[in-house]
């Protein structure tokens, strides 16, 4: 299980090369599903020009660990990597990476799903949007 | 005993406070802690940990703990 907050940016595409070339199960994985969460420059109607990410440093990493075990824990997961951003972030930026390597589809496809779902209620990350007259924290999540 | 108080996120601004040492005479519940620690009401929405753990607000905190406060989640 591979997480990590980012103070700059990242590229996910390499972030999961890097990853699974490390790897020393290749040949054992037939499947890798990916999501990729991007900032936009829109919510709630409004034009945001920029955005804080606020953590808690050594709360949210072990929460990242704990929320990944309790998906991957009796599945048939090989390996899950998990990179997110913290600090300021611009439209376009790459906020999140929830990549996950397994044997068949399924099992990829479910905890990638699950493991980005249960994040965005458990991490503890706030984001707080700069618009252009003013400045707000995001109260909740989009529905999907 | 001496607890750690954070807050996090917009409690942080509310509050105007990131971090209060705050000194208890008995282990006691983190609505006590938080009335010790704020003027501030305690919304039932708001979020409490216990040493980096997700606790409820009527747990018990002791000496030496670091509780934080914090507001419903938004990442990813």
């Amino acid at each position: 299980m591979i997480i990590s907050l980012r103070t700059k940016s990242f590229n996910p595409w390499n972030e999961i090369q890097n990853a699974q070339t490390s790897m020393d199960f290749a040949g054992a994985f037939g499947a890798t599903a990916v999501f990729v969460g991007t900032m936009r420059d829109f919510n709630e109607g409004d034009q945001v020009t920029e955005m804080d990410l606020e953590y808690y440093p050594g709360m949210t990493e072990k929460e990242l660990q704990r929320l990944c075990f309790e998906v991957t824990q009796d599945s048939p997961v090989l390996e899950v990597l998990v990179v997110h951003r913290v600090g300021k972030i611009y439209p376009g930026d790459d906020i999140v990476l929830v990549c996950v390597w397994s044997a068949h589809r399924a099992a990829a496809f479910d905890s990638c799903r699950s493991i980005m779902e249960i994040l965005k209620h458990r991490a503890p990350f706030w984001k707080k949007e700069r618009l252009i007259d003013r400045h707000r924290w995001v109260e909740k999540n989009t529905s999907g | 005993m001496t607890v750690t108080v954070k807050f996090f996120a917009s409690l942080r601004e509310q509050t105007g406070c990131d971090r209060v040492d705050i000194t208890i005479e008995q282990s006691c519940s983190v609505k006590a802690i938080w009335k010790m620690s704020t003027s501030l009401t305690l919304d039932p929405h708001i979020l409490v940990a216990i040493n980096h753990a997700y606790r409820d607000q009527e747990s018990d905190v002791c000496d030496g703990d670091e509780v934080a406060f914090f507001p419903p989640v938004t990442g990813g």
